[in-house]
């Protein structure tokens, strides 16, 4: 990337740009505009949708809300339904999602510092397996992880949806290459002039810089276990132990057969939306994609 | 101890080894990787090339034998399972164009001088990555069928013939667009962030030269900020070939979306309706494979880019 260390050659010809006019440029604006309307769109329908109890949400105009009490028609019998398995399903969504991130943030930042840290015999294959990893379609392992887990007895437990969400060869790449970039040689070998121990090192020196990557993550692994569908699908089947997505799934499919339960499904929906967006709008700050983008600068 | 060769190499990088550290540091991943990683795709390869045969004559017992590439030829065979192959690349030759260049429109747009509302609508194309997939087919799911759809309603009202999303023709693109919706916001953040890591004097330079913002954007930021489309281009490729939770999730909203409608759709009635492990371990090699094919060129120029320089 030379071109992006050469300086700008001296203009002769106009030695001062134009000021800058303060003028809005409503051609861009409106197309990111109507951008967001189409992503905000299906949300915001569903909010309204979720105002419906189960006669009006056929019959009523779409965008506009009912206040005939079908909110709390949807709420009370949402919670009802099977003895309030929805609650269940809710809280199952944040144990998969966030003890699986956790651990899976620490296998990944620790496996990709010692990728990007160390010469080891086997490094180059370790990270080609781990790259085919990020390759092989989830179904693909689904099948025989299923029957590994029914070999291990653990099918339709909690460990069968949170061991494989662990290993994510996606955090792995990312840690490998945010390590890389982050984590100075010079440092650690400072520390091993000063006779620190490799793991004292990784603790003190290597891993303090990787926390914004690791942050970074946590909410990436975050996301992609909480939207976990197949996996769960397959593993469970208690629905005690379902995570949102499968347990809504499950309720549409039952309202096939009653069209009430879609007033529910609605409300499930919006219910399940909400605590996402809103931690979305909070952890904002938080993200550091360049992790994502950064990794292959030239 | 010290050859000569590994004297040059500790001249040249001090002290990298770090004696069985590294292994330590590896073993959750490699122990995670070999228990769900290697030990399945083994044994998916395993399995697809047995089946369940019947033997032993009159009595019809079935038992697993060694069948070579029989699964293969009957998969590659089966037209249900070639025509949601054929649907999945057609699906993926809507979505993966359609979403990338919304994105890359819209982090260039987000990236132009004196746009207003810019983090509104960031915040707004983003929003639907939090929407799980379940949940954004669900959602839009409602959208198209006829009975509640307020796009029917809005069509309706202004007296045009209402679209039915669901019909045959049409629910490849009502699939694809929910692929569109759920995908393009986070593309859309990761070029937006590679477009900010592009050094200011850059645009300067070109503006100086007389470049338009139209001109800056596609001959100077598209290409500065080409390795991070090329990666959302193959990680968009990957997530079609894996489609499932869309038209999975349609399915009992209408009868157009079959039970064998894209490949995994097929390996999943297999496995767990049918239970015909043999022949899902059979479409799960080929739809991987398929996979491996697609991605491997473009990752290889793709590391080059990235770890050319922790080498």
């Amino acid at each position: 990337m030379s071109v992006l260390t050469e300086r700008p050659a001296p203009a002769r010809t106009r030695p001062v740009p134009r000021p800058e006019k303060p003028r809005t440029r409503w051609v861009p604006t409106a197309l990111l505009l109507l951008g967001a309307v189409y992503c905000l769109a299906p949300v915001v329908w569903v909010a309204i949708a979720a105002t419906k109890g189960p006669s009006e949400l056929f019959s009523t105009f779409s965008f506009w809300p009912s206040f005939q009490g079908g909110f709390q028609y949807n709420v009370t019998h949402l919670l009802d339904f099977r003895d309030g398995v929805f609650l269940k399903w809710a809280l199952n969504s944040l144990l998969y999602a966030g003890v699986g991130s956790v651990l899976s943030v620490a296998v990944s930042t620790l496996a990709g510092y010692a990728l990007a840290k160390y010469d080891f015999v086997g490094r180059e294959l370790i990270f080609m397996t781990i790259l085919a990893g990020v390759l092989v379609p989830q179904i693909t392992l689904a099948v025989p992880q299923y029957l590994l887990m029914s070999e291990l007895d653990l099918v339709n437990s909690y460990w069968s949806v949170l061991l494989p969400s662990i290993i994510s060869p996606y955090g792995i790449y990312l840690s490998r290459i945010y390590a890389a970039s982050v984590v100075s040689d010079d440092m650690l070998e400072a520390g091993r002039i000063d006779g620190a121990g490799e793991y004292r090192l990784a603790w003190k020196v290597g891993l303090p810089p990787m926390i914004p990557g690791m942050v970074t993550l946590l909410l990436l692994q975050f996301v992609a276990i909480w939207n976990n569908f197949l996996l769960p699908y397959i593993m469970i089947s208690d629905d005690g132990r379902f995570p949102m997505t499968v347990g809504l799934f499950t309720m549409l499919n039952q309202g096939a057969s009653q069209p009430a339960l879609y007033s529910l499904v609605v409300m499930g929906v919006f219910l399940s939306v909400l605590p996402l967006v809103a931690l979305f709008l909070f952890l904002q700050r938080y993200w550091r994609l360049d992790l994502v983008s950064g990794g292959v600068k030239g | 101890m010290v050859s000569a060769a590994t004297a040059v190499r500790r001249r040249r990088r001090p002290s990298r080894r770090g004696g069985p550290t590294p292994y330590v540091l590896l073993a959750p991943a490699i122990v995670l990787l070999v228990l769900f990683l290697l030990v399945p795709i083994g044994y998916t390869v395993y399995l697809s090339l047995r089946a369940a045969r019947v033997t032993g004559g009159g009595l019809g017992i079935r038992k697993e034998t060694f069948v070579g590439l029989d699964n293969y030829a009957s998969v590659l065979t089966d037209s249900a399972y070639v025509d949601g192959l054929l649907r999945m690349l057609l699906y993926g030759l809507i979505v993966v164009p359609t979403m990338l260049g919304l994105a890359l429109l819209f982090a260039l747009l987000l990236d132009t001088p004196r746009v207003r509302f810019g983090a509104f609508s960031r915040i707004g194309i983003f929003l639907p990555y939090a929407v799980p997939g379940v949940i954004a087919s669900l959602l839009w799911g409602f959208l198209y069928l006829p009975n509640v759809s307020p796009i029917r309603d809005v069509f309706e009202a202004v007296g045009l013939p209402a679209p039915d999303f669901l019909a045959p023709g049409s629910v490849l693109f009502s699939v694809a667009n929910i692929g569109v919706w759920g995908g393009v916001g986070f593309n859309m953040i990761v070029l937006f962030t590679a477009l900010r890591g592009v050094p200011q004097e850059m645009y300067d330079a070109a503006r100086i030269d007389g470049a338009n913002e139209v001109q800056i954007a596609l001959r100077v930021k598209v290409p500065l900020i080409m390795p991070a489309v090329i990666m959302t281009a193959i990680f968009a490729m990957i997530s079609t070939l894996q489609v499932y939770t869309e038209p999975a999730t349609l399915q009992p909203l209408t009868d157009t979306v079959s039970q064998t409608w894209v490949p995994l759709m097929t390996i999943y009635r297999d496995a767990f309706v049918n239970a015909d492990l043999y022949s899902a371990a059979a479409a799960s090699v080929v739809l991987a494979l398929g996979t491996l094919a697609v991605s491997v060129a473009v990752l290889t120029v793709l590391q080059r880019r990235a770890f050319g320089r922790d080498r």
